[in-house]
């Protein structure tokens, strides 16, 4: 059962002179999501996966994918995954295609296949009409995409993405998320994709795990974490009125949706869980209160994340 | 293994488009354009045997102007420097190496492969270029090389091309400690430097010190100071490729190192065989060898356990 996760860590520590960088870490993520795995720079995310990729040791603690041990079999490991480093590189004398059919062959595949995976793998980021040009002459963003193609190649089950948004453009990253949304989709692959900027990230992600100090301070689907982060809803709805009674606070609790009521002279702070706007007022003046003002406000993944790089 | 070729195949495609070669190989074609032109205008002074008339082609040396040997034992190195001073550390900088390394491929593949890529261009710019100092010192003097002559040009090359390897592999173990490509050859260069010019220096002071001598120093001392002189000498790999390739090339070489008059009358002065030629030579041949190996071995051992760092 637990062999079946495609990509698991248990207790996974790094330690680089008697610095902790990743700590007791325990990662879970099933076959087929999108796993966004956040954090400010410097919390360990890269040194996670390379350690998962079996490219750096672990001090302790074991890392797998697909059951695979990434310490003692990192070529079976090498072998589903794909990876595309933060500063990804190309060798810019040789055009795309030579680039592509390099990484192709050293997976060891035949000639035939080299040619069709590579002509694919182009096509898949849009990259076919600039086969034969150097990678020299590439642009930020699509060098990125030839990174996606460059792992595309091999067909990996897992594949694990640095900060594949970072240095491009707004309209790149929009393509960019869309691309990698779309190839997880068709192609069926794990993706865990890491990321200091959230809201570019929480269009994809299934899930979200956000690391501080080498450590997961929260994980879980977005919604959750916000509940998690606030111990309520994910969005606030502040009530002023004339006049608050303890009747008043108890019938907004019963409302469908809230999740918690803080009263503060004539101001109350409901939480809930979706914009119920209409069902508040409702209540208030059934309950014949004085309704003053109200706003809303709804917690996007950023103040979450705010919320934990103030406390990291 | 498949890897290693894969890696082996792309870096010696990389290596013969790649502008760095260009610049080498004409530097080597330059050095032996005029070794032919040395070997005319002074191999008729210096023939004074007829045997071996071939091989003097590449040992000539006008007045002032160096042989065919002697530029193989300057450029040589450069070659194997140009090779292998950016191996892995540029590979590191750009951002390749990491691709690369999750390729389900073993590490050593990468290593392997570039340094046995590196080797085979070194060895086809080698034959090239004594084939064609062959070819055009064939039409020029007319006399054809006998087969012990043809032996003794490939066991050259063979040692030339061990000492090619050495330079690459230190090149290359400079490109694995060094971050920076400038850094890793600059020091390559001034290895090679050292080895030139100051191992002489260096070599007369180590003599000096241990075995002091004056104007009053008998022949036993003079003679010892010389032989740590040498002895010093050697342990620069320049110093043994020199010695191995002149006892290879030129057959009348009977020993290396001092031998006292009293030894010497005793020798012939007929060219030794090949075999023997080759005994002498055996030493400093494996001696050389040695030193490629360890260069390879520090970087190999060093390049495996090598952390992939995130920074």
């Amino acid at each position: 059962m637990t062999s079946q996760l495609a990509v698991e860590t248990v207790d996974l520590t790094k330690t680089y002179d008697n610095t902790t960088v990743v700590d007791r870490l325990n990662l879970h993520i099933e076959e087929g999501e999108v796993f966004g795995f956040l954090g400010p720079n410097g919390a360990g995310k890269t040194t996670t996966i390379l350690m998962l990729l079996g490219l750096t040791e672990p001090t302790s603690g074991v890392a797998s994918i697909f059951g695979y041990n990434s310490t003692r079999e990192p070529l079976k490991v090498k072998r589903i995954s794909g990876y595309v480093p933060e500063r990804v590189g190309f060798y810019e004398d040789l055009t795309a295609h030579h680039n592509l059919t390099y990484i192709a062959r050293l997976n060891g595949l035949s000639e035939e296949m080299v040619m069709k995976r590579v002509s694919e793998s182009l096509d898949v980021v849009g990259l076919s009409e600039v086969a034969g040009q150097r990678v020299q002459e590439f642009s930020r963003g699509m060098k990125q995409r030839l990174a996606i193609a460059d792992i595309l190649i091999k067909t990996p089950r897992v594949a694990f993405l640095d900060e594949p948004t970072s240095g491009i453009d707004p309209e790149g990253v929009k393509e960019m998320l869309d691309l990698i949304a779309r190839i997880a989709r068709e192609q069926k692959m794990t993706v865990i994709l890491s990321s200091h900027q959230l809201h570019q990230v929480q269009q994809i992600c299934n899930r979200v795990g956000i690391l501080v100090k080498g450590q997961m301070v929260v994980e879980g689907p977005l919604d959750q974490l916000g509940r998690d982060a606030f111990g309520g809803g994910r969005f606030r709805v502040e009530v002023q009125l004339a006049e608050t009674t303890s009747a008043l606070v108890d019938c907004i609790k019963r409302i469908d949706g809230v999740v918690g009521v803080e009263r503060s002279g004539d101001l109350l702070v409901i939480s809930c869980l979706e914009d119920i706007r209409p069902q508040i007022a409702k209540a208030i003046v059934d309950n014949g209160g004085l309704l003053t003002q109200m706003k809303i406000q709804s917690y996007a993944l950023e103040d979450i994340y705010m919320k934990y790089f103030t406390e990291g | 293994m498949q890897g290693m070729i894969t890696v082996f195949w792309k870096e010696l495609a990389d290596n013969f488009s790649s502008k760095r070669f260009i610049i080498l190989f004409a530097l080597v074609l330059l050095a032996g354009v005029f070794a032919i032109y040395v070997a005319a205008e002074y191999i008729r002074e210096v023939e004074v045997e007829t045997q071996f008339v071939f091989l003097k082609l590449y040992t000539t040396s006008g007045e002032a102007l160096p042989s065919f040997l002697t530029f193989i034992v300057f450029f040589v190195p450069i070659v194997g420097i140009a090779l292998g001073f950016d191996a892995i550390n540029s590979e590191k900088n750009s951002g390749t190496l990491s691709r690369l390394l999750s390729q389900p491929i073993f590490r050593d593949a990468v290593i392997n492969g570039k340094f046995l890529a590196g080797v085979v261009t070194i060895a086809i710019m080698l034959v090239s270029i004594v084939m064609l100092v062959a070819g055009v010192g064939l039409w020029m003097i007319g006399v054809p090389p006998s087969s012990e002559e043809v032996l003794r040009l490939m066991a050259f090359l063979v040692v030339s091309i061990v000492y090619g390897a050495f330079w690459l592999g230190l090149a290359m173990l400079f490109s694995i400690f060094f971050q920076r490509v400038a850094t890793s050859a600059l020091a390559s260069i001034a290895v090679w430097i050292f080895f030139i010019f100051f191992m002489l220096m260096l070599a007369g002071l180590i003599a000096n010190m241990l075995v002091p001598v004056d104007q009053q120093s008998g022949q036993q001392e003079l003679l010892r100071n010389a032989e740590v002189n040498l002895m010093a000498m050697r342990m620069s790999p320049i110093t043994l490729f020199q010695e191995a390739v002149i006892t290879l090339l030129v057959p009348g070489v009977r020993a290396l190192g001092f031998v006292t008059e009293t030894v010497a009358a005793w020798m012939l002065p007929n060219p030794l065989s090949l075999g023997q030629s080759l005994l002498v030579a055996w030493p400093h041949l494996v001696s050389l060898l040695a030193l490629t190996v360890v260069c390879f071995a520090i970087s190999y051992i060093r390049f495996m356990r090598e952390e992939i760092r995130s920074t």
